[in-house]
């Protein structure tokens, strides 16, 4: 800008300014920043400033709950139900991880090679969320049925024995434990890497393709030197957007996982609803809450992509 | 709200005052104490909007009690239910029962399901309850326990013995005194169910069970038994099996079942807790024997002839799901005229026949064999004498006894 200014005047347009546009404008970007705002303060910081006193309050049903300052609330629940979050984070990585290796050549199909069938395959990505996330769960009780045809088949193959040795499954079945958990939110959440991922991939240049193949790179190259990183937003998003409302997730634990399978989401709830604890059932939300936006911080930080999406 | 002080002041506020107090190098101007202010407002502030929140105590909330009975001039009634428990005729859509009520009484029924599960439906209604708010219900069903904490709590309407004659002759004598609402003064039965083992004979393949020790103990049943997670329906079950009575047990008692159970747990014999969703479990196989609720197996009979179920020699438990008027209901006497209808005797067995539940109204049983002899021979509709006295409920628990329990028993199913 200072070089700019120092160079010497151009000559001044022929056309002397008209008086300077009216103020109007300025506040136009709150005005329509005002519908967003709102909505984050009544369903987003309300509720949080809520959760956050709750969390802090002593009391019970009967005599009322208190604000008393009761920080020891966090360091309770923490000791007390620490296997359940590393249960959480590692059931949520797992899933994560299978979504990305299942998701990756999905979305890749469908933007490269997908031709005519392209919005037809699209649709089909996005079907399942056409019926409820309850019933699509209890789908997968019938699929990973004891006395099923899968469980049948693992059973003869004896991969049952490999998983039931590494704790994945127990005896000769596999609902009831935390592989079916991982499987059901594999699946419930696969939409979420595919979507993004798609949307990254779709965007690259076929021609840059094209120009690493004159270079002499051999598709392998190609991939891992063109592709891959430019569609590191959508993975990036696409992991966010499976590992976030995994680790949260309650509903496949409780349905296809036993006891030795429940994640912070089934202890919030029963704390909640059950034990009517709610200042843990608040507490454990936040550290939660804490614990994501930490590894999410430190995950895009590393992961070296300055957009998502 | 109640601890809301609004002269209360800020620290930082309160730094900036003992400044000028002092009268030292910084006196207190209009700006400085502005600015104070507004960095309190946004630190202290912002703990202090965090103590204005809190829940008031349950007794002290009684803003509006016993709001008015608009039931004279509005001829209506909001029936809150559970799903799949009352007679719907063959389009799916009617209810006759409900449609007979209205022919006598000129009462229209606004009928929703909204119950899935005690604990949720009392998550939905607890804060309007607690400020004392309507919740747009005039009659819901709700399970003893929580029928129990709704009455400690104070969030129910005291019934009119006046609007209630039936219901006061025909209620059976053994529903008549429970020890959370001795004498009905705030809730009568709507249908009973009684707590039964379920197994899948395919399934089970000539193991015997004959009680929940079975369940527990039997090694070839690993990881094939399913128990309840209603806390009361699975101890009471388990208090029975080790000889106890669940209508007075003890501290010790209660820990001596969970330990029990625990070790079933540890070794793998037990697969899941389960909410009504062990009904597919059960049909499949999956689950080959479980604690099952007695209504849901007379339905599940007649789709799968696979499934059967016993009643333990020791006993078993049985559970009311009453009617009740939540407070602040806008059409009490309404209400009050419902749970009178429900209780002459021929409505009663219109409704027990379809829901295949227990009807705690005398004469009911006389009334179904009129129109379904089959049904009322079947004693998980009318328990047998000698079932009567083998069936017990779960006592009063009190609110700390309630969350103590349920913290044990939740930490035994994983969370």
């Amino acid at each position: 800008m200072a070089a700019v200014t120092q160079a010497p005047a151009p000559p001044a347009p022929a056309a002397p300014r008209q008086k300077p546009p009216r103020k109007r404008g300025r506040l136009t970007p709150y005005w329509l920043l005002l519908p967003g705002i709102l909505w984050l303060v009544v369903f987003f910081a309300l509720p949080m400033i809520y959760q956050a006193s709750t969390s802090v309050q002593t009391g019970s049903l009967e005599e009322g709950y208190k604000v008393t300052w009761h920080f020891v609330t966090y360091w309770d629940a923490l000791s007390e139900y620490w296997p359940q979050f590393v249960r959480s984070v590692l059931y949520a990585a797992s899933a994560t991880i299978l979504c990305l290796l299942l998701g990756y050549p999905l979305a890749y199909l469908l933007a490269f090679r997908a031709g005519r069938w392209r919005n037809l395959l699209l649709v089909l990505v996005i079907a399942p969320f056409f019926t409820s996330f309850l019933i699509r769960t209890l789908a997968w009780k019938t699929i990973l049925a004891d006395g099923g045809p899968l469980v049948g088949a693992l059973n003869a193959l004896h991969v049952l024995d490999v998983t039931s040795w590494l704790g994945w499954t127990s005896g000769d079945r596999v609902l009831a434990t935390p592989l079916a958990v991982v499987c059901g939110l594999t699946y419930n959440f696969l939409p979420f890497m595919i979507l993004p991922l798609y949307t990254s991939l779709e965007r690259i240049d076929p021609r840059l393709h094209e120009a690493a193949g004159d270079l002499y790179a051999k598709p392998v190259t190609t991939f891992r030197k063109v592709t891959f990183p430019l569609s590191m937003p959508g993975v990036v998003s696409g992991t966010l957007l499976t590992f976030i409302p995994a680790a949260g997730d309650y509903v496949n634990a409780d349905l296809l996982g036993s006891t030795d399978t429940r994640m912070v989401g089934n202890v919030i709830q029963t704390q909640f609803l059950r034990i009517l604890d709610y200042p843990t059932a608040a507490a454990l939300s936040f550290i939660l809450m804490a614990a994501i936006l930490a590894m999410v911080t430190v995950y895009i930080r590393r992961s070296g992509t300055e957009d998502l999406v | 709200m109640e601890q809301y002080e609004p002269d209360r002041l800020t620290s930082a506020r309160m730094a900036a005052l003992r400044r000028s107090v002092r009268g030292g190098r910084a006196p207190l101007s209009r700006r400085s104490l502005l600015r104070a202010s507004a960095g309190g407002a946004l630190t202290v502030g912002g703990l202090g909007a965090l103590s204005a929140c809190g829940i008031p105590a349950a007794g002290q909330t009684q803003g509006g009690t016993s709001a008015e009975d608009h039931s004279a001039k509005e001829k209506t009634v909001n029936f809150s239910n559970w799903p799949v428990y009352i007679d719907v005729d063959e389009s799916g859509k009617k209810h006759p029962t409900l449609d007979e009520f209205t022919r006598q009484t000129g009462i229209a029924v606004k009928y929703n399901e909204d119950i899935n599960d005690n604990n949720e439906f009392f998550g939905k209604v607890k804060p309007q309850l607690a400020s004392g708010q309507d919740t747009g219900r005039d009659l819901m069903v709700l399970t003893d326990w929580l029928a129990a904490r709704m009455i400690r709590l104070g969030w129910v309407e005291k019934l009119d013995p006046a609007n209630l004659p039936h219901a006061f002759t025909n209620l059976s004598q053994q529903f008549r005194g429970p020890d959370w609402d001795p004498g009905r003064a705030y809730s009568y039965p709507y249908q009973g169910v009684s707590n039964v083992i379920a197994y899948n004979k395919k399934a089970l393949d000539g193991i015997e069970v004959k009680s929940i020790s079975d369940m527990l103990d039997n090694p070839k049943l690993k990881g094939r038994v399913a128990f309840l997670s209603e806390m009361r329906d699975t101890m009471g079950m388990m208090l029975i099996d080790m000889g106890k009575d669940p209508a007075k047990f003890t501290d010790d008692d209660y820990d001596a079942a969970i330990a029990r159970l625990q070790k079933a747990v540890d070794k793998g014999q037990i697969r899941r807790f389960t909410g009504n969703d062990y009904t597919s479990d059960l049909a499949k196989g999956d689950v080959a024997v479980c604690l099952a609720w007695g209504g849901d197996i007379v339905q599940l009979q007649s789709d799968s002839a696979d499934v059967d179920y016993i009643m333990p020699e020791a006993g078993f438990t049985v559970a009311n799901d009453n009617l009740m008027v939540p407070r602040g209901a806008r059409h009490k006497a309404n209400a009050e005229r419902l749970i009178d209808f429900y209780y002459q005797p021929k409505q009663a067995a219109q409704l027990v026949a379809y829901t295949a539940f227990i009807s705690p109204v005398d004469g009911a049983r006389e009334e179904l064999a009129k129109i379904d002899k089959p049904a009322a021979e079947n004693p998980l509709l009318f328990p047998t004498k000698d079932m009567v006295a083998r069936s017990h409920s779960f006592r009063a628990l009190s609110d700390k006894e309630e969350a103590a329990y349920e913290a044990k028993f939740a930490k035994l199913t994983g969370a």
